[in-house]
Parts: structure tokens; C-alpha cells; sequence
């Protein structure tokens, strides 16, 4: 097979990787934190990226502007759903968790199809089509802005959980939450902000994706499963693995199109998912139970 | 969930099953009786998850893989084979046992539980679709068409009824299955097991023989419901057959109704169609039916473990207290 057919697939797959990254980057701090699996993820992403599409369509904002919107307004979201809702109600137990975000997600997903209608939407700006040329393969633009801001975003993730307080809290309750409460950390509120942030990434996420990307009330499905394989394949709870992981996941999606054909190439990310679960759980970059 | 351990009066099961019986006697419409059939299937479909989910705790996300296998299974024996369609009930039926047996040996080996066994079974049911989605024998994409062809011998009944009788059978056999498991030393093993995997291990069950056990049941029972849905609609394809919707949709019914009790699959199912029925006919909205259900699903968890059943077991426990 031609070169240049290879390294363009390969540069798609990193590019696709990105957006995968920046969806799973708050699915890996949900999960590294609370242990909780937010099946929700994929139906949050969705209203954030008819938040944007609204704030385009209606109120005239550019989506990467909207992004000082989209994040605060998804953080308090978060914030006051895990506060109100899924903390009360799950009390404690990992398997009701995860059945109380399903039963959101069936929720969201369900009101977005009667107040949105199920029709797919895409938005048009100045800059949709520009293209860069990156190697060998011409490239969209905001695929290649969504990609630097992806990797961005989980360094200063990154960086957040090492040097502030709430990023060290946040490891406590992770590690230990007994000894977290002993010291004088409300783990409550800690689960509450790590939900909230876990959120503001996937604002973050629809800013970006709804330039290149398009948004119907189960555009969510696409991503549920596809961010569950980063998360795991990387290691629950590890930036470094939602990157790492993120890029694998996408060069994966590519070439498996590239060389199984565009049916058959989309098991790889459902093997690899189902190899890791039962090879090697804690994933590449997870701490071994 | 104590409910599970109290077994269901006979005079309980003698009247539900004279109601089901009686019904298309008294509502002959052809609407009607579809109504009963879709009912029914969810509530045989239901228990499907219900006996692994509910009695075993095995929580799945991922059940219609056996329906779908089953349902793949079913056709591909009367369409590439050209044998009898009613031959493809037990062929579904063993197929849905095998791949409740793979997934189980691979993923009880691997020691996954909870959230992570969950998620284990949606990447197969997903597998499993794309596969069926690729290749020539299950007819790619376009998926496969059986043809009408109307006689009894055929798996197709001239009248709605026979479908109804039918699925009938197969829901009480499914109904005889949980009761069973609620009397059975196995079923007791299951109860010890959801409620403490570890504890259940140091009282000297062996788990994983147990968890594979109950997913070869299970499966038998969703291949059974696929086959049974393709003759009915006369049409598989991959989204059909594997979509995670329809995998939602047995947890529902059984969550809704009461996961680990007889007739919570039933209860659930009766309700769902009630529900997306009447929905339909008052409103145009899409997703109205859907989104109750969720919201019925989060309300279940936070107050009625047990299901929408234990309204009824609890005042009857409440009775019984009193007399004594």
C-alpha cells in the first residue's frame, strides 16, 4: 500500500484521537475519583454541544468563544446534578450509580428528542473548511485546533490535580477516602467538584467538535463506548492514559477503516476494550489493584 | 431484595395465567393482541436479564447479544439451510446458551464484576453486531428477509392468537424458570452470591460455576426471544438484532418491575407497552414513553429497590406482621 495513504490515515487516526481524548479526559477524573462509572457521559456531551449550537444559531457566539461559557455553565451543572441527584440518590453503591446515570442518560436523551427533534445538525463557519496541509494530507483546521487544545487541556488537567489544593484533595479522596475525611476534607463537596469538572471537559469537547462534527439527541451513543475503551485502555483515573490512550483508539478507528474496510473496522475498538477488561484491567497507565 | 425468598401463593400464578389466557377471547382485535404479544415477549425477554441480573446480581448491559444470536440463528437454519423454521427455536435457544457461556467463562475468569461485567457485555453484544453487520451470511446491512409464507407448520400463524399462545407458553415457561429459582438450592446459591460474592465463596459455593451456570440459562432464554421476534416480524438486521436499545430494555423491564422477583419481568413489560402505547395514541412527541421510563428507573433505584412489585409484597408483609 502507497506511503502517503498510510501516513494520511495515520494523521486522521491522531487527529480523531484527539477528540476522543478530550472526551475521555473527564470520564477518566469521574472515574478515577469517585469510581463510578457515568454512563451519562455521552448524553451531557450531547447538551453541551446543543448548548453551542444555540449559542451560534441564537445568540449569534462563535463556538470557540463559547467556550467561556460552556465550561462554567457545565461545571455548575455538574456540580449541583451530582449534589442533587446522583450522589442522594445512588447511596454509595458503585452498580446503583451506574443504573442512576442510565436511567439519566435514557432521561436526556429522550427530552432532547422531544424538544430537539432527532434530525442530525451541523453549524457553518468562516472557518469550517479552511484546510492546512500537514505532511503529506491536507487537513481541516478546527480537527487540527481541537487536537493542540485536547492535548492542552490535559496538561493543565494534569497540572491542576498536582499543584492546587482541590487537585490534591481530589487525589486524597481518589487514594483513601476515610483518611481524606480524617484530615478535614469534605469528600462530599470533593465528589460534587470532581463531577462538575468531569462536565466542564465535555464542554470544552462541544466546543470543539461542533465545527467539524454534528449533534442529534443520540449523537452520545458514538461516544459512550468509544470513551470507556480510552479510559480503560489508558487506565482509569490517568491523564497521561487518556492521551495515550485516546491517540491508540483513534489510529486504531483508522486504520482499521484504512485496511478492514469501513464495516469490519469498527471492531477494533470494541476488541480492544473487551482484551484490556480481560488482560489487563488496570490499563497501560493504571495503578495495579 | 428479601422478596425473592418468599415464594409466590399457586393462587397467585393460577389467576395471572387465566387472565392471560382469557384475554384475547375478551380483546380479539388484531391491536389488542399485539399488544398482548409485544407484552409477553418483554417479559420473556425481561427474564432473561432478570435471572442473571436480578437472581445472580450479574448486572449486564450488554443482554441483546443472545437475543440477537438467537434470532441470527434462528434464520440463517430456515433461509441458508432451508429447514424448518420451528427447528430454529432450539438451534436460538443453544446458540443463546453458547454465547452466554463464552462471555461468562471469559469474563468470570478475568474476575470482572459490577460496572466492569456491565460494560463487558455491551462491547460483545457490539462485536457481535458489527460482525453480523460484515459478512455474507447474515446478509450484511441489508439484513434478512423471511418470506411470508402462512401456515402453522411454516411459524406462521394465520391468526394473531397463535403468535399470542405461542409467546404465552414460552413467558409462563420463563415465569415456572424464576419460581423455581426461588425455591431451588440453586437459586438460593444465586440470592448468597449476589448479595456477597466473597461470603458466598467462603461458605463453600463455587461462584464461577454458578455465574456461568445461570448465563447459559439466560441465554438460552434471549436466544429463544430472538427467534420467536424474527418469526413474528418476519425481519432481522444488525441493528435489530444487537442494538444496546433493546439490551435497555429487558433491565428495564425488570428493574421497573422488580429485578430477582417472579413476576417483575412481567409487571415491567405489561407497563411498558401500556405505556408506549398510550403515549402513541394521545401524542405525536417522540421519546415521551422513554423518558418516564427513565425517570421511573432513577425514582426505582432511590426508593423501591425492589421494584414497582414490592408495592404490593410490602403491604402484604405489612398484613401478615399485623396478624402476628
Amino acid at each position: 500500500m502507497d506511503a502517503t495513504i498510510i501516513a494520511s490515515a495515520a494523521i486522521n487516526g491522531l487527529l480523531l484521537g484527539g477528540i476522543y481524548t478530550l472526551v475521555a479526559s473527564g470520564l477518566t477524573l469521574i472515574y478515577g475519583v469517585l469510581h463510578i462509572i457515568n454512563f451519562a457521559h455521552g448524553s451531557m456531551l450531547m447538551l453541551a454541544m446543543f448548548g453551542v449550537y444555540y449559542l451560534l444559531t441564537l445568540l449569534g457566539i462563535d463556538p470557540y468563544l463559547s467556550i467561556f461559557i460552556m465550561v462554567p455553565a457545565m461545571y455548575v451543572f455538574g456540580y449541583l446534578l451530582y449534589k442533587g441527584l446522583i450522589g442522594r440518590l445512588s447511596s454509595g453503591k458503585d452498580e446503583n450509580i451506574l443504573l442512576v446515570t442510565l436511567g439519566l442518560s435514557i432521561l436526556i436523551e429522550n427530552l432532547a428528542l422531544m424538544f430537539f427533534k432527532g434530525d442530525s445538525r451541523t453549524i457553518l463557519v468562516s472557518y469550517s473548511d479552511r484546510m492546512v496541509e500537514l505532511g503529506p494530507t491536507l487537513v481541516p483546521l478546527p480537527k487540527l485546533i481541537s487536537f493542540v487544545v485536547a492535548m492542552v487541556l490535559c496538561i493543565a488537567l494534569g497540572l491542576f490535580m498536582q499543584r492546587t489544593d482541590t487537585g490534591r484533595s481530589i487525589r486524597a479522596v481518589a487514594k483513601e477516602r476515610v483518611g481524606a475525611r480524617l484530615v478535614g476534607i469534605d469528600v462530599d463537596r470533593i465528589f460534587a467538584i470532581s463531577y462538575g469538572i468531569g462536565l466542564a471537559t465535555l464542554g470544552a469537547a462541544a466546543c470543539l467538535m461542533m465545527p467539524i462534527f454534528y449533534v442529534s439527541p443520540s449523537v452520545g451513543h458514538v461516544f459512550v463506548l468509544v470513551a470507556f475503551t480510552v479510559v480503560v485502555l489508558g487506565g482509569m483515573g490517568s491523564f497521561l492514559g487518556a492521551v495515550v490512550g485516546g491517540l491508540i483508539i483513534g489510529l486504531t478507528e483508522s486504520f482499521g477503516g484504512l485496511f478492514l474496510g469501513e464495516s469490519m473496522g469498527q471492531i477494533g475498538i470494541s476488541l480492544i476494550f473487551i482484551l484490556i477488561l480481560l488482560l489487563r484491567p488496570s490499563g497501560l497507565f493504571g495503578a495495579r489493584q | 431484595m428479601t422478596s425473592t425468598l418468599k415464594p409466590v401463593p399457586w393462587a397467585l400464578h393460577a389467576g395471572v395465567l387465566a387472565v392471560a389466557v382469557a384475554f384475547p377471547f375478551v380483546f380479539p382485535s388484531s391491536f389488542m393482541v399485539n399488544f398482548g404479544v409485544m407484552a409477553l415477549f418483554y417479559a420473556f425477554i425481561g427474564q432473561s436479564w432478570n435471572i442473571s441480573g436480578g437472581y445472580a446480581g450479574q448486572l449486564s448491559f450488554g443482554h441483546v447479544a443472545f437475543f440477537g444470536v438467537g434470532a441470527y440463528a434462528a434464520t440463517i437454519v430456515q433461509l441458508r439451510f432451508g429447514l424448518s423454521p420451528w427447528l430454529g427455536l432450539p438451534v436460538a435457544a443453544l446458540a443463546g446458551a453458547l454465547v452466554g457461556g463464552v462471555i461468562a467463562v471469559l469474563s468470570f475468569r478475568a474476575g470482572l464484576r459490577g460496572s466492569y461485567f456491565a460494560l463487558i457485555t455491551l462491547a460483545f453484544a457490539e462485536v457481535l453486531r458489527i460482525v453480523s453487520n460484515s459478512i455474507g451470511i447474515t446478509g450484511g446491512g441489508l439484513g434478512m428477509l423471511i418470506p411470508l409464507k402462512v401456515s402453522s407448520e411454516n411459524f406462521q400463524f394465520a391468526e394473531r392468537s397463535g403468535f399470542y399462545f405461542l409467546i404465552l407458553v414460552m413467558a409462563a415457561g420463563s415465569i415456572a424458570l424464576a419460581e423455581w429459582l426461588g425455591r431451588s438450592r440453586f437459586g438460593a446459591q444465586l440470592a448468597a452470591i449476589r448479595e456477597n460474592e466473597d461470603s458466598a465463596r467462603a461458605l463453600g459455593i463455587n461462584v464461577f460455576a454458578e455465574k456461568v451456570k445461570v448465563m447459559l440459562l439466560s441465554g438460552t432464554i434471549g436466544g429463544m426471544g430472538g427467534c420467536f421476534f424474527a418469526q413474528y416480524f418476519l425481519y432481522i438486521d444488525p441493528l435489530i438484532a444487537f442494538g444496546a436499545d433493546k439490551s435497555v430494555e429487558m433491565l428495564l423491564v425488570s428493574m421497573i418491575g422488580g429485578a430477582g422477583t417472579v413476576y417483575g419481568p412481567l409487571v415491567g413489560a405489561v407497563l411498558l407497552a401500556l405505556v408506549s402505547d398510550v403515549t402513541r395514541s394521545l401524542t405525536q412527541i417522540q421519546g415521551l414513553s422513554l423518558v418516564l421510563y427513565g425517570a421511573l428507573l432513577v425514582v426505582i433505584i432511590a426508593y423501591l429497590p425492589n421494584g414497582l412489585i414490592d408495592l404490593f409484597t410490602r403491604k402484604r408483609r405489612r398484613r401478615d406482621g399485623a396478624k402476628k
